[in-house]
């Protein structure tokens, strides 16, 4: 299973971002091989609209899972209708340290509606 | 004729400007005045009466499942987010788009169609004898002022005299409300404010190129660094309109200077002249 996390740098250490549209990373986890791939996001600037466009990101990445601090509500429709489950993340911790919340199951599903 | 009416600020007194104007014309001429504030359109306030109301559409894109492989191209095209491509759907989210029918051109099934939106609508009246009221109005919730403002102003397209009544700001609802304008009025008070964004407004007209002046609103007669900008930059002063107890009490119950108070009609036929002048074009 693919996991997608928001960051602020690249690689497993960096600090996890609360903003999931304009986050400057996304840290795509392989939970399988625990392998992991940083991608700088390009929408950190747009204009608006980054919300879909990031969950299409992360259906481009075959995530199957999102940790974050929160979504909009454009976003939050893409994400439902991509069968994307998402997880709200708020402490200060690392990715790894969201991913191993998330393992634990201690992660609050975010609400979409 | 065309001309503008904008400020920079917002509560600067174009809607008072822009009706008394129109009131005073209307006495000796037909005269079309265009609302194009259409976020919050506040004429029909100054004028009451029936409309006919015209919907303003725009294209934005409806996808044939039938045709799309989920490539996923018109989704990386939009830079405004209107379209989602998913592995095995693609959203569409309306009130994103801008209506640039990109998405249609870059699709390689040919699986994108565009279908017309409502986003607004232009109300049509004849309040007075002489004067044509056209006020766009920009529905709840959407972001394409310029649509709709582009809508209005052609419904008043082929008069000989129209007024513009702007938005506050300076971004593009105003650009749009300024293009093909003869002249462009700025309305300002003489406050820090005030003067900051007749500044911006100045600019604005000046890259669009279109001639404008200034008038100063509820002056309460120290206006000298409003003057200094002026005379730099070359702007006329049109009229300046004290700040008055009495005036404010015609403009809150929805009255018309020029009507109620004495002295102001030819004050606004003396504006029209002034702007004449700066347009250097015949009414």
């Amino acid at each position: 299973m693919i996991v997608g996390i928001t960051a602020r740098a690249t690689g497993t250490d960096a600090p996890v971002e609360q903003r999931f549209g304009r986050a400057p990373y996304f840290v795509f986890v392989d939970t399988e091989t625990g392998k992991s791939e940083s991608v700088e996001n390009p929408l950190v600037d747009a204009a608006g609209g980054v919300g879909p466009r990031a969950v299409q990101m992360l259906a481009e990445h075959g995530a199957a899972v999102l940790i974050t601090g929160q979504v909009g509500g454009n976003a939050a429709r893409a994400l439902e209708a991509g069968g994307i489950k998402a997880y709200a993340y708020r402490g200060s911790g690392s990715v790894a340290d969201a991913l191993a919340e998330h393992a634990a199951g201690t992660l609050e599903p975010l609400s979409l509606s | 004729m065309k001309i503008a009416i904008a400020s920079g600020k917002g509560g600067t007194g174009k809607s008072t400007v822009a009706a008394n104007l129109a009131c005073v014309l209307s006495r000796s001429r037909d005269v079309v005045l265009v609302d194009c504030d259409v976020e919050e359109p506040n004429l029909h306030l100054f004028f009451p009466g029936s409309a006919v109301d015209v919907p303003v559409t725009t294209p934005v894109p409806e996808i044939d499942p039938a045709r799309c492989t989920f490539c996923g191209e018109c989704g990386k095209f939009c830079r405004f987010g209107a379209l989602s491509v998913l592995k095995d759907r693609v959203l569409v989210f309306p009130e994103l788009c801008h209506s640039c029918g990109g998405c249609s051109q870059v699709c390689p099934q040919g699986a994108v169609r565009e279908v017309p939106r409502t986003v607004g609508r232009v109300a049509c009246s004849c309040p007075i004898p002489r004067l044509t009221l056209i006020s766009g109005v920009l529905n709840e919730g959407e972001v394409q002022a310029p649509a709709v403002i582009r809508a209005a102003k052609m419904l008043a397209q082929g008069h000989p005299l129209t007024l513009y009544d702007a938005s506050p700001g300076i971004a593009c609802p105003v650009i749009e409300t300024l293009e093909g304008s003869d002249a462009c009025v700025l309305v300002t008070e003489s406050t820090p404010f005030g003067l900051h964004d007749l500044r911006l407004a100045a600019d604005v007209a000046e890259r669009v190129g279109v001639p404008a002046g200034v008038l100063i609103n509820r002056s309460d007669g120290r206006d000298e660094a409003t003057l200094d900008f002026c005379r730099e930059r070359g702007l006329p002063v049109l009229m300046t309109i004290p700040f008055s107890r009495e005036i404010a009490a015609v403009q809150n119950r929805g009255g018309l200077i020029c009507r109620d108070l004495p002295g102001w009609e030819e004050r606004f036929a003396g504006l029209f002249d002034a702007i004449v002048k700066i347009a250097g074009v015949s009414p």
